[in-house]
């Protein structure tokens, strides 16, 4: 893989996004032995309104903690994708909620279009993992961590009870987009 | 055995260090962005029969560590720099009286309430010369989230071994960003403990300079009593006004820290070996910094990284001799400019110092300082 590949999560706060950038970072740095440093809004930008994590994955050790020019972003809401979806590197890509994004932002980069809130609340059943089907779409379309990496890093976060939820809207966002791929 | 790992926030490992160096009190009072280490304390000191108070205000909550402290308690506060503002009487107290202690700093702007939520260095001055008179000060500045926990260990030993306060200072970058952490095994790091007397209760002193220029300190409520002031004291403790006692005493307290600066100093070197340009850089900032010097080097650039995990006692003997060996000295700092002042001080004008700035509430980027490079060199 590339020595740094930066990724953003944006949407709404508290649609989990900030979770979602943590079980990333635990998924490269504890399960695959990667170098990982994730990084979330905070203060007043962090309370309502759009919301956005990042997490920077490495072979190496990383120095600047920050995303500069990002690999791949995220954005659930067209706030978060008017605010937080520039500064995508050329060849990038961009992965939206196609419900909520209608205007999607321009750039020399790849933009999947995904139902994702919709398919967490119809295919999975609760829309409260919303995150996970983001998070499992985000790893199928960048393959910057495993598709197991990712889903034991998954099943380590969330209640026991809610395993088979997670695992489930895991799966359907990681398929969500090999569909959309082959498509 | 695998180790420990999980993925941390700096603050939370700050928690963690402080528990590994045995610390059993914490008094402090919840301030952005510093909280969690408070937050974490409040979970995990009872679990091992210590003791978390939230205090009335920042002061109380010094004092409650310095009170905690002088009963044998190994005891932490965490606060940031309006914080530390508020702290700062009892601060001196603690470096007169002679207290171990550690103060965290989780850094953000100023002056007053400043912006809550974005890092700042501008403490960095504040922690040598925060509180009045001539003190010894020790001020720890870790870059990342296992320097953070393995920083807090050692604050906690150059305390007890120096018994005076120590500061551990680290900006919201740091303080706030998740990384993965391996946690030492017991005995991995080094847990230094105070040294008590071993006199008798009768005999002992607890400002005795026969027995070196850190006396034994006994525990408040053992059979040892003695006398704590904020005066300028006697061997007993007991105030005096007895010049030769007075000069002796405070000369000891700064002989603490500058008689011992090989223990205490703490610096990495980055490609510094055939530098023409050195960038010293410390906390979130070293981090710009060392990928800048990545950066550039791919150019071909003669350029490395000086960085003090040890920023006071200040390391003059080696940014003297990286003065002579290079045309210039870089120096970014999220503040107007404050290490710069030392840097300047210890380079006595032996080559370009060149400072770079930023107190907007975001960090300095690596693009700043690669150009500033090419600028000076």
């Amino acid at each position: 893989m590339a020595q740094r590949y930066e990724i953003r999560f944006s949407g709404a706060g508290g649609q989990g996004l900030i979770t979602a950038g943590i079980i990333l970072a635990e998924a490269a740095s504890i399960n695959e032995g990667k170098h990982a440093v994730q990084s979330q809004s905070y203060g007043p930008e962090a309370r309502g309104g759009a919301s956005k994590s990042e997490v920077i994955i490495s072979d190496e050790p990383i120095d600047y903690p920050k995303a500069t020019v990002v690999d791949a972003c995220l954005a659930m809401t067209q706030e978060s994708a008017d605010k937080y979806a520039n500064g995508i590197k050329p060849g990038g890509v961009l992965l939206i909620d196609a419900d909520f994004v209608k205007t999607v932002p321009a750039g020399e980069f790849k933009v999947v279009k995904i139902p994702i809130m919709r398919t967490a609340k119809e295919e999975v059943g609760r829309e409260i993992v919303a995150n996970v089907v983001a998070l499992g779409a985000m790893i199928a379309l960048t393959d910057v961590v495993s598709r197991e990496a990712g889903l034991k890093a998954v099943l380590a976060k969330v209640p026991e009870a809610f395993l088979d939820l997670n695992e489930k809207a895991y799966s359907v966002g990681f398929e969500k987009v090999k569909e959309a791929l082959d498509a | 055995m695998a180790k420990k790992v999980a993925l941390l926030q700096g603050n939370t490992a700050c928690a963690f260090g402080a528990l590994y160096a045995g610390c059993n009190f914490f008094g402090g009072y919840p301030i952005t962005p510093s909280t969690e280490v408070a937050e974490v304390l409040s979970e995990e000191l009872p679990k091992i029969g210590g003791k978390f108070i939230q205090m009335e205000d920042e002061i109380a909550a010094m004092a409650s560590v310095i009170g905690a402290s002088l009963t044998g308690q190994k005891a932490l506060t965490a606060t940031s720099g309006p914080g530390v503002s508020l702290k700062q009487e009892l601060i001196g107290y603690a470096c007169i009286a002679e207290v171990p202690c550690v103060i965290i700093n989780v850094m953000r702007g100023g002056p007053s309430t400043g912006m809550p939520t974005g890092p700042g260095q501008s403490d960095v001055q504040q922690a040598k010369w925060g509180t009045h008179g001539d003190h010894a000060a020790i001020a720890l500045v870790p870059a990342s989230v296992q320097e953070i926990f393995s920083e807090t260990v050692r604050a906690f030993n150059l305390a007890e071994k120096y018994r005076m306060p120590v500061q551990v200072l680290y900006d919201e970058i740091v303080g706030h960003m998740r990384e993965r952490i391996e946690f030492p095994e017991p005995g991995e790091l080094e847990v230094i403990n105070r040294t008590e007397p071993t006199v008798s209760p009768e005999d002992y002193k607890p400002f005795d300079p026969s027995f070196g220029d850190v006396p034994p300190l006994a525990a408040f409520g053992s059979d040892y009593r003695f006398h704590v002031t904020g005066l300028n004291k006697a061997a007993d403790g007991f105030p005096t006004t007895k010049a030769n006692l007075v000069d002796d005493e405070q000369r000891r307290q700064i002989r603490k820290v500058d008689g011992n600066q090989p223990d205490i100093e703490l610096n990495e070197e980055y490609l510094t070996e055939d530098a023409e340009v050195i960038i010293f850089a410390y906390g979130s900032t070293s981090r710009s910094a060392r990928y800048a010097v990545n950066e550039l080097r791919k150019e071909g650039i003669k350029v490395g990284l000086f960085r003090p995990i040890t920023l006071w006692p200040f390391p003059e003997k080696r940014v003297a001799e990286l003065a002579k060996q290079a045309k210039a000295i870089i120096v970014p700092e999220l503040n107007l400019g404050q290490m710069i002042l030392e840097v300047e001080r210890v380079a006595k004008g032996t080559c370009n110092i060149v400072g770079i700035n930023r107190v907007d509430g975001e960090p300095i980027n690596p693009g700043q300082i690669i150009d500033q490079v090419k600028e000076v060199k």
